[in-house]
């Protein structure tokens, strides 16, 4: 092993015989951006509902219960799509978000929620990690499209702008904190604080 | 037998006139293959007023809209709202006292799992035209009489 590496550290070392440097330079650049490219490109693919909804676990539960509400269908037709809510904009996030992804895919690989019985009994878990990751991050994902600044209090429900107004505006709470269950059927909340509900 | 057939032409008949008069349809009223489109829901009242009772039992009308409220065995949408940990923070009227007691009249520590389905008692309400003329009047107008 060692001399593996030591032969490695040599030919590294040695100046190139063949090739001009700025071959070598050229040629590395274009190689980064080839696997940069593609590195990316293979997220963007990963990054798309139809992705998200090509194995049945997510297509079944969570995307079926997703259809009836104002998330999917609404009056002005912009909706919402699984990546918008689930994975962050910024760079370095969505490759973290990816990576805890890829750990979600080898569960499906291996069944762990391959029927809803399964699913259901897992929810509860799964959506806690949610609620962890949207309490972190001041629920990002929904201000993305909803920004409170823009928000006219005087437009919406009596209920909404006073509730906006004594939480969300002094930064006492965040979306999450009382908006759960806007896209999927609740898990069992008999377990969660009544007063984190 | 002539009388008989006569009789169900007549009740045939009057069945059918009743049906043409009155719009509404207590059964599907139409062929089986047909795909009926109903009519347009009426959007709810969301003026978050209280609404007068039309007699002291009355279960209270539900000022706001409920749309996508969960109310089922893993979580109840009305309750984080009304129920009485909740009220500080929501100022929403907190469930009744009567809320907690199971058949017997026991007090339990939350809601009675029989009061448990909101919606079995309180609805919302729509600005819609009644499709039946509605005689009731309240008790100070029936002593007025
Ligand atoms: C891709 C953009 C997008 C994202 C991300 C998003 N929303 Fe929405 N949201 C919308 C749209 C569009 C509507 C519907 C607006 C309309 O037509 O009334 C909506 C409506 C709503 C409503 C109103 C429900 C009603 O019945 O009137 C709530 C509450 C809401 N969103 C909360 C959230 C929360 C909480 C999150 C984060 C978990 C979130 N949204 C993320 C776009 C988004
Ligand atoms: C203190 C609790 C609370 C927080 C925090 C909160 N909301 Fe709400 N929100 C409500 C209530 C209560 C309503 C009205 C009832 C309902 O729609 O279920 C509401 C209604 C809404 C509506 C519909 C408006 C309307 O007129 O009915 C939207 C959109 C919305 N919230 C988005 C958000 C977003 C986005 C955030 C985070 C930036 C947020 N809310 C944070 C409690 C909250
Ligand atoms: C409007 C934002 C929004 C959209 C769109 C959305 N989700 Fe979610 N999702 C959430 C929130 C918030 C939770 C946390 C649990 C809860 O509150 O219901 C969650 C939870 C989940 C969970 C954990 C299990 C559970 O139900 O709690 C899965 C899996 C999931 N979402 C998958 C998806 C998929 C797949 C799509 C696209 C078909 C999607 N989500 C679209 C907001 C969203």
């Amino acid at each position: 092993m060692w001399s593996i590496i030591k032969r490695f550290w040599h030919v590294m070392r040695t100046p190139s015989v063949h090739y001009s440097l700025g071959f070598l330079t050229a040629g590395g650049f274009i190689a980064g951006i080839i696997f940069w490219g593609g590195f990316n490109t293979a997220m963007e693919v990963a990054n798309t509902e139809t992705f998200c909804i090509s194995c049945h676990e997510m297509r079944d539960n969570v995307f079926a219960e997703l259809k009836s509400t104002i998330h999917y269908t609404n009056r002005s037709g912009v909706r919402a799509t699984c990546p918008d809510c689930h994975v962050p904009h910024e760079w370095t996030n969505k490759v973290a978000r990816k990576m805890a992804a890829s750990k979600e895919v080898f569960g499906m690989l291996v069944g762990s929620i391959n029927t809803r019985e399964k699913f259901l009994e897992k929810r509860l878990v799964l959506a806690q990690h949610e609620w962890a990751r949207f309490k972190a991050n001041d629920s990002l994902e929904c201000r993305n499209c909803h920004s409170e600044e823009s928000m006219d209090f005087t437009r919406q429900s009596k209920r909404a702008a006073e509730a906006h107004e004594r939480f969300l505006v002094p930064g006492e709470k965040t979306c999450i904190d009382c908006h759960k269950g806007i896209a999927h059927e609740l898990p069992d909340m008999k377990a969660v604080a009544a007063a984190q509900q | 037998m002539k009388y008989l057939s006569i009789s169900i032409v007549a009740i045939a008949l009057l069945a059918g006139t009743a049906f043409a008069e009155d719009k509404i349809a207590t059964l599907r009223d139409a062929a089986i293959t047909e795909t009926l489109s109903p009519p347009a829901m009426a959007p709810a009242v969301n003026t978050h007023l209280k609404q007068v009772r039309n007699y002291p039992e009355q279960p209270p009308l539900i000022p706001h809209k409920i749309d996508g409220y969960q109310v089922d065995l893993n979580a109840n949408k009305c309750l984080t709202c009304h129920s009485r940990a909740a009220v500080g923070e929501s100022q929403a009227p907190m469930i009744s006292i009567t809320h907690f007691m199971d058949r017997e009249g026991q007090f339990l520590a939350s809601v009675s799992p029989r009061r448990f389905f909101c919606n079995q008692c309180h609805v919302t309400q729509a600005e819609a035209r009644p499709l039946i003329e509605n005689t009731f009047v309240d008790i100070d107008t029936l002593l007025k009489q």
